[in-house]
């Protein structure tokens, strides 16, 4: 056969004898929609050629300077969205039906944004540390991948090595946290929920102090988040096999029974409710798995205490915006012809989230630790505001996301301030008195616990009182007082922490406060002011939210 | 720009307060531009006020809802009318005198800074309260002053009687808060809103006994406040801070904020006559309380206090006294800020020339050491004391004219006391003015060192114990012949045709009150009776010389120098009685409610132990957890559709 017939062969030979031509339909994108997310992605790829390109001791500058330009030009760029409308009146669906832009995706996107700038402040902290042999270091390890305590690490160290390449993890990590409250069909959930996590999981083991738990921590995480995956991706082949579809709107046309034409093989399955269930069940699951939900919350407490603290605190705070809006788009577009099936075990699942996060917290004795429980606690109160099911809940649980996300991202970074010889002194006996030491930063951290506790005048009150409201109004009103108990409860540990900074006496070998750069401290700052302006002045906010709490389907 | 209004002072003490030992060297600059900043907006404001028609004077500004609720609207919302125009003109006015004054008061003490910023936080809750819209929003400025209130009297924390003054002013301001909180509460219940204007509109739809309770309780708030007994033991104590704060807080601003409160309350004092009554007996008893206290002291400080006491009864009994009286309490409380407050710094000035000795009895012949301070202090007190022409003269006649017009049996005591009180007055303050400026020099003959007044710190300069009297600087002086003018002419220019009370009458309304005898009458009764006082006092401390050492004294003596026995009262009574309560209540407590909490937490305490344990660390046990969890889910999601 001749070249010319070989070409001829996917050209015009392959065409029908009709002459009509069966071309592969361009798929349209909607670049500008989509422009905050690829304007993180590419970022983050061009911090990898950052890493491959540039001399070592420009990178960490380079690659801060990258990460700090993509994240504030991704925020510009959603705002710039939300201004013209694609948040309320414009809102559609871009990328072929993958992606969806409306409010809730924009609000949640803008605060993984401004959350992941402030973390990024805190990955890039310098000083804290002890220079290493002249070297100003940060929170990561020298080379990962050298074996704790062997020649090869203490060669690195001695270099001065820094794990730079922490800059585009995070950057994916936040690209993929952009998509998933985003994504419009399972696939692209399941893709972007790998993007995000699979960063996560290195990062998580690449702490330059006791390397040993940070890497245990990653291997926990990632073992069972892969079990979650697996879960999940069942339950989204399920789903596929009840609906035939992987589209959310399709999904929920099919659920409804709304669906046009109804194909010979859809009308099979359709009745099979034994499918649908099942799928919903195993994504809900991989989605409250990833929020840390009772009972799948086990890794939390190990991982946020092994991991470096910044990346505690980012994961803290934006993989629960990311995985919450994900969960918020697949009840109440997906399902919520399916409502009476997942409210009364959301329900269940919500209680005792919150009751067990709040009573485990109560005997922990190391400050990571005790977040840890205080978010699987958030988490539970956050769900009440989902199980609402009505707009307030949408918007309640945006508000409430910004507010928490704000108040765990400046909590972790005051935590990385308190240092002795060890490092990062996370025992909570070492805090005792602190606030006789250093006024300012325990006081800025008793703001933070305050706002946890959720007490009014800080931001953690209003985004508490906008849930319950939501839930109580939603007809879910035992729920509420279980969720105020558990309040109570937790309350007693947040102020057990500030008694002890307040009205202990030091201990004379009690650990410091390490002097920080601008970074951190403008990170503490932020995320301080949000708390109280998000506390004191709330309404524009709540405003904010009600408008962008409408899903386009 | 309201908002504007408080927001310069609060910047000022956020300022001070947050900025640290930077700021020493200009704080007090900073302190005293801002209040200043805050007068001038005053005053803009006043003269926007007066481009508008009279019942056009109501400006409202919403600055928003702090927590919208349906039915529970927490507006932050400030009113600004005649009635607070002028609050704000006084508290701006006085307080950015004090502040000059307080430049070259607290020269030499190195919290400086510190005092500033507290006297900004004070001018900015000040505002708020006399600016709120809404009970709720006054609430928070009521609460601010008593925050200041309470930092600046116990000033000089190192002082144990500072401290615990302070601490006593913080505790008998509860008592008055409680009631305002309840009151507040109260309103809601019953209105349904805290914002002024509809609960003041929704009187007339509300029953008597309620409206009582309220007023009631906005009188019990008004007397921990404004130092009215039975809550009154406060003030005299509260003297042992600087005194600027004495001259601001203690006689020209925060006291009177219950007269406002009583006064913009007034929709509901008026439908409530049984509470109006008791306003006007807490009133004419306090007036007459404070001025037998003003005779017996022997600090200067504290003399006054009594007078300032005294002064606030008459505008308690003028606010009681309804429409007739309303547009009188805040004339006079508008005069007695400027006398009062003149009279403070003079004392104060006194005691900075006399290495802060306050006893008056080792005072003696200062007017020719002093004489601006004798000059301005000596034109305060015949304002006080109302001498024709003068501001207390015009403000203190009409509330003795209103107190008659009241009518019947009630208006004949009612005027008898405020008259027999204005004889008082002339009494005592005269006392004051013979033992401080006149007689011979008593503090020539002190024994060396004073050992009742061990705290003090000689200065420098003076080298022992005998004081060497001198004028105060400039930047003291001025504020204070700037206050006597006001103390002059006040009054006059007030009182003449009745300016003031046809400026606030949109807001607190108005009435004329029919005395049973001629107007004239009473004025020269008035003056009889003062020339009669001042007579007296003359007689006593002006022919003779006057002991360095207090003798003892009648037993009304004795007892007006104790209080009239207010805080032995309190002590046997509350104190002990309370201690009683408490005691049997300790019991109960440990015993039943600490047993069920403390066995609840043991109880959490022990469950989260045990779930503790579940955590156990393996990756294995974590899956299998995962695995149960999610099985349960599927089941319970599969059982709810068979259900």
């Amino acid at each position: 056969m001749s070249a010319s017939a070989v070409h001829g062969l996917w050209t015009d030979l392959a065409a029908p004898a009709d002459g009509s031509i069966a071309k592969i339909p361009a798929p349209t994108i909607e670049y500008a929609q989509l422009s905050p997310v690829m304007i993180v992605i590419g970022a983050a790829v061009l911090g990898i050629l950052v890493e491959a390109f540039v001399p070592r001791r420009a990178r960490y500058h380079a690659q801060l300077f990258v990460s700090a330009v993509a994240l504030a030009a991704g925020f510009a760029a959603v705002v710039a969205l939300a201004v013209g409308g694609h948040a309320t009146t414009r809102a559609g669906i871009a990328a072929e039906g993958a992606i969806a832009v409306d409010g809730p995706a924009l609000f949640l996107q803008g605060v993984i944004l401004l959350v992941g700038l402030v973390a990024l402040f805190t990955f890039a902290e310098r000083r804290l540390d002890p220079a290493a042999h002249g070297n100003r270091v940060d929170s990561f390890a020298a080379q990962a991948a050298s074996v704790p305590g062997s020649d090869s690490e203490k060669a690195a160290v001695k270099a001065g090595f820094t794990t730079t390449e922490v800059f585009p993890l995070l950057l994916f990590a936040v690209g993929g946290m952009m998509v998933f409250p985003a994504a419009n069909d399972l696939l692209t959930l399941f893709i972007a929920l790998e993007v995000f996590s699979l960063p996560l999981y290195l990062l998580c083991a690449l702490a330059r102090r006791k390397r040993l738990l940070s890497q245990e921590a990653a291997v926990k995480y990632f073992l069972l988040g892969a079990f979650a995956s697996a879960f999940t991706l069942f339950g989204i082949a399920l789903l596929y096999g009840y609906a035939g579809s992987v589209s959310y709107g399709r999904i929920a046309q099919v659920v409804e029974g709304t669906v046009g034409e109804v194909s010979p093989a859809l009308a099979g399955t359709m009745g099979n409710d034994v499918l649908l269930l099942l799928g919903a069940a195993l994504v809900t699951m991989g989605l409250l798995f990833k929020v840390g939900a009772v009972p799948f919350h086990m890794w939390t407490p190990d991982v946020y205490q092994g991991a470096p603290t910044p990346v505690t605190g980012f994961m803290a705070s934006a993989t629960k915006v990311a995985a919450f809006g994900a969960l918020l788009r697949l009840l109440y577009v997906v399902l919520p012809g399916l409502r009476w099936d997942w409210r009364p075990v959301m329900w269940g699942v919500a209680a005792v989230t919150m009751v067990i996060g709040a009573i485990v917290a109560i005997t922990q004795t190391d400050i990571k630790r005790l977040l840890a429980y205080s978010s699987i606690a958030h988490a539970g109160f956050i769900l009440a505001g989902v199980i609402a099911a009505k707009p307030e809940g949408i918007s309640s649980v945006l508000f409430y996301l910004a507010a928490y996300s704000f108040v765990t991202v400046g909590a972790f970074a005051v935590v990385t301030l308190v240092r002795d010889a060890g490092g990062e002194a996370t025992h909570l006996s070492k805090w005792a008195g602190l606030g006789r030491r250093s006024p300012l930063v325990a006081a800025v951290f008793a703001v933070f616990l305050l706002a946890f506790a959720g007490i009014p005048l800080t931001s953690g009150f209003a985004g508490k009182f906008a849930v319950f409201k939501a839930a109580a109004e939603g007809g879910a009103a035992p729920l509420v007082v279980v969720g105020v108990l558990s309040s109570a409860v937790a309350a007693f540990f947040y102020i057990r922490v500030i008694v002890l900074m307040f009205f202990s006496e030091p201990k004379p070998d009690g650990p410091t406060v390490a002097v920080a750069s601008p970074l951190t401290t403008v990170a503490i700052a932020v995320g301080a002011a949000v708390t109280v302006v998000l506390g004191v002045a709330p309404q524009y906010f709540l405003d904010l939210a009600s408008q962008a709490g409408t899903f386009v389907r | 720009m309201i908002a504007l209004l408080i927001a310069a002072p609060l910047l000022g003490a956020a300022v001070l307060l947050c900025g640290g030992r930077r700021l020493d060297r200009a704080g007090h600059w900073i302190g005293t531009a801002l209040a200043a900043l805050s007068f001038v907006l005053g005053a803009v404001l006043f003269a926007g006020l007066l481009g508008r028609g009279a019942e056009d004077r109501t400006l409202v500004q919403h600055l928003y809802s702090w927590i919208p609720v349906e039915g529970f609207q927490a507006d932050v919302a400030f009113r600004l009318d005649q009635l607070s125009i002028t609050f704000v003109l006084l508290i701006t006015g006085v307080g950015s005198l004090i502040h000059v004054y307080s430049i070259g008061y607290m020269e030499h003490d190195e919290r400086r800074r510190r005092f500033f910023g507290y006297l900004n936080l004070f001018l900015a809750a000040m505002l708020i309260l006399v600016l709120a819209d809404n009970y709720l929003l006054l609430y928070l400025g009521w609460e601010g002053v008593g925050l200041a209130s309470y930092l600046l009297i116990g000033f000089w924390q190192h002082k144990p009687s500072a401290a615990t003054a302070a601490k006593k002013a913080f505790l008998v301001n509860r008592v008055g808060d409680m009631g305002l909180s309840i009151a507040i509460m109260l309103m809601f219940t019953t209105f349904g809103t805290f914002a002024f204007t509809p609960v003041l509109d929704g009187v007339g739809k509300t029953g008597e006994g309620t409206l009582t309770a309220i007023a009631l309780m906005l009188l019990l708030a008004a007397c921990g406040k404004s130092a009215q007994v039975p809550l009154q033991s406060w003030l005299g104590d509260a003297m042992e801070g600087p005194t600027p704060v004495s001259a601001l807080i203690h006689a020209a601003t925060m006291v009177t904020a219950g007269v406002y409160l009583i006064v913009r309350s007034g929709a509901i004092f008026n439908a409530a006559p049984d509470a109006q009554l008791v306003v006007t007996i807490v009133g004419a008893v306090t007036l007459l309380f404070g001025a037998i206290v003003g005779c017996a002291k022997d600090d200067i400080k504290k003399a006054l206090a009594g007078s300032t006491m005294s002064q606030i009864g008459y505008m308690v009994l003028a606010a009681g006294l309804g429409p007739i009286g309303y547009a009188f309490a805040i004339m006079h409380l508008v005069t007695h800020g400027f006398f009062k407050a003149g009279l403070f710094l003079g004392a104060g000035s006194v005691m900075h020339g006399m290495n802060d000795e306050v006893d008056m009895r080792k005072y003696g012949g200062l007017r020719t050491y002093m004489p601006v301070t004798f000059v301005t202090f000596g034109l305060g007190y015949l304002a006080i004391i109302g001498f024709p022409g003068l501001s207390g003269f015009f403000s203190k006649d009409l509330i003795i004219e209103a107190a008659f017009a009241k009518g019947g049996t009630q208006g004949w005591i009612l005027g008898g006391v405020a008259l027999l009180g204005a004889g008082i007055t002339a009494f005592y303050m005269t006392r004051v003015m013979l033992m401080t400026f006149f007689g011979e020099e008593r503090w020539r003959n002190l024994p060396a060192a004073s050992p009742d007044q061990p705290d003090v710190e000689p200065a420098a300069d003076h080298g022992g114990g005998v004081p060497h009297p001198h004028e105060s600087p400039k930047v003291m002086t001025v504020p204070m012949i700037v206050l006597a003018f006001g103390s002059v002419f006040a009054g006059a220019f007030f009182g003449i045709g009745e300016r003031f009370v046809h400026w606030l009458e949109p807001v607190t309304s108005f009435a004329h009150g029919h005395p049973p005898v001629a107007a004239w009458v009473v004025t020269v009764a008035t003056v009889t009776v003062m020339v009669l006082g001042v007579g007296l006092a003359w007689a006593q401390y002006g022919r003779r010389p006057v002991p360095a050492v207090a003798p003892r004294g009648s037993l009304l003596t004795r007892a007006a120098r104790r209080d009239l026995y207010q805080d032995d009262f309190n002590h046997v009574v509350l104190v002990r009685g309370g201690e009683h309560l408490t005691r049997s209540l300790v019991y109960v407590d440990h015993t039943l409610v600490d047993g069920v909490v403390n066995g609840t937490a043991a109880g959490v305490g022990g469950l989260s132990a045990r779930m503790r344990r579940l955590q156990n660390g393996f990756a294995r046990s974590y899956a299998v957890s995962m695995f149960g969890g999610t099985a349960l889910l599927v089941a319970a999601t599969l059982l709810m559709r068979a259900v």
